[in-house]
């Protein structure tokens, strides 16, 4: 029993010590992050790799999020005669929610991963220790581009996923199933607001890209320097960062629409 | 000149948590020479390497290196130092998302506002300083493991230091690349003019190269000397290290209960 005590304690100990460092390691990121604005060719690269190379698994996705979203939609509306509504349920269901969280969800798998194996690797090989020893510091020069690459990728990611899966539910609901086009369109620009729908969904892809770029450079940082290390740490930012933008999501969400 | 050792290293002890690793360690590298640590895998020498390049901390005493206590340094004061020192990584630690040209300029670029046309002429110069001039184009994937560590070399002396520091340089090398990187060493610190500190187990080409040898045995220092004067050396440790015998007073077997205890003990 006591022993079982202990091992608890020890638990949230380590826990509580591992949040401790990954908030100061947040701090230090935006305290060494001069490099990464000065040099901008730093982060536009891990723009480039985190965002560019992320466009095909989004807009995919996207694309098919929106068309299932045509299908179950339309089936639902019909049944009350409102099928022309179907262009406001894809879209305010992909601004306010699925644009921001299904895309977070693949940037943390695609992005997010790899970054946490690329500085678990750079840590494994000695490149940090190096980067050191020639007095650049690694959390300038390394971590902060990644961070803030991932941070402009993913609002935009959101958007292009969000713009996909209209172009989806459009392809669906008014080429393949025929509701009138002109009520697709209008209905829907009658009714997402610009404040209250795409400003909120901004802000949530926002704070999204900060967690996953967060969780993902923290676990790769403080990986163990060993492949069985890296490995571990890329499963922990996926599972992480996954449960985290989900619970943030909930939180967002009760903040933004309270009066709704 | 200033006569004044680069590096001095007083009473110097280290423990990570309770496990003590160096003790009492006394050691002086003079200025303009190649000195070697040697000892067996495990016996604290790459932790001296980083107790001088400031990367730990020690738990009492002090590394003094160009007349600076290294721990009392503050974070801008450090990196100022290391500008002036270059280290070889034992495996190269080169940058594998950087070309070998890019890494041999990354601190060029990182430290300097030199012209890009400049160091183009550094680096080709730094490369052909270790006859790979041709290979700037390659990626460290590419590269055999001597050609890396000789890149990773072009890349430690990238800024001219006053301090070189090599952890384990013959590590895993073919006698060629071997012989190449021992070469380059020696060559290497007398045209730049700095000291080197060599952390090593390869004992036969080390004498080749160095002017003094350190042994370090369990984190103390157990003989030092000139090559010749370890190459004549009656100390068991260091008869038994140089030439390579299985029996001495380094244990064969790794500390345990008496095997006839163990053996007992699964009987019951």
């Amino acid at each position: 029993m006591t022993k079982l005590l202990a091992n608890l304690g020890h638990q949230v100990t380590s826990r509580l010590w591992r949040l401790g460092f990954a908030s100061r390691f947040f701090l230090a990121i935006f305290l060494y992050s001069g490099t990464s604005f000065r040099r901008l060719q730093l982060t536009l690269r891990e723009v480039f790799f985190s965002g560019v190379m992320s466009l095909i698994i989004i807009m995919v996705s996207g694309l098919f999020v929106g068309m299932v979203l045509g299908l179950q939609g339309y089936d639902t509306l019909q049944r009350y005669g409102s099928a022309e509504a179907l262009g406001i349920l894809v879209a305010l269901s992909l601004v306010r929610e699925l644009g921001p969280v299904v895309a977070a969800l693949l940037f943390a798998s695609r992005a997010g991963s790899a970054i946490t194996a690329e500085i678990g690797l750079m840590k494994a090989t000695e490149q940090l220790s190096a980067m050191e020893m020639m007095a650049v510091n690694p959390i300038a020069r390394v971590v902060a581009p990644r961070f803030w690459g991932g941070v402009i990728s993913m609002p935009l990611l959101a958007a292009l996923f969000s713009a996909m899966g209209i172009f989806g539910g459009y392809l669906v609901g008014v080429v393949l199933i025929g509701v009138d086009e002109g009520s697709f369109w209008s209905q829907m620009q009658a009714t997402v607001d610009f404040r209250e729908d795409i400003v909120n969904g901004i802000i949530k892809s926002f704070v999204f890209g900060v967690i996953v770029s967060w969780v993902a450079v923290f676990e790769g940082y403080d990986a163990e320097p060993t492949a069985e290390g890296v490995s571990g740490a890329t499963t922990r930012t996926v599972v992480t960062s996954s449960l985290a933008i989900l619970a943030a999501d909930f939180v967002l969400t009760a903040l933004m629409f309270r009066g709704v | 000149m200033n006569q004044e050792p680069l590096v001095q290293i007083r009473d110097l002890n280290f423990s990570y948590d309770s496990r003590k690793i160096l003790s009492g360690i006394n050691l002086t590298i003079p200025r303009g020479k190649v000195v070697a640590i040697m000892g067996s895998s495990g016996c604290g020498k790459t932790t001296l390497l980083r107790l001088i390049g400031g990367q730990l901390k020690p738990s009492s005493g002090e590394v003094k290196v160009n007349g600076q206590v290294v721990h009392e340094l503050s974070p801008e004061a450090l990196y100022a130092m290391r500008r002036r020192t270059g280290m070889l990584f034992q495996f190269g630690a080169l940058f594998t998302d950087m070309s070998v040209f890019d890494n041999v300029a990354f601190q060029m670029r990182e430290h300097t506002d030199l012209p890009e046309e400049l160091i183009h002429d550094l680096v080709m110069m730094k490369l052909h300083a270790v006859g790979l001039r041709g290979a700037h184009n390659l990626m460290p994937s590419e590269l055999s493991g001597g050609m890396a560590r000789r890149v990773a070399l072009a890349r430690s002396i990238s800024l001219d230091p006053m301090l070189m520091m090599y952890d384990e340089p013959f590590a895993g090398l073919d006698p060629i690349s071997l012989s190449i990187v021992g070469v380059l060493i020696r060559k290497l610190n007398d045209a730049l003019g700095a000291s080197s500190v060599v952390v090593t187990h390869d004992v036969q080409e080390s004498l080749k190269i160095v002017d003094y040898i350190y042994f370090v045995s369990a984190g103390k220092i157990v003989a030092e000397g000139t090559a010749d004067e370890i190459r004549q050396s009656k100390t068991p440790y260091v008869h038994q290290f140089v030439w390579g015998e299985a029996d001495g007073p380094v244990p064969f077997h790794y500390p345990s209960v008496p095997y006839g205890d163990e053996l007992m003990q699964a009987v019951n």
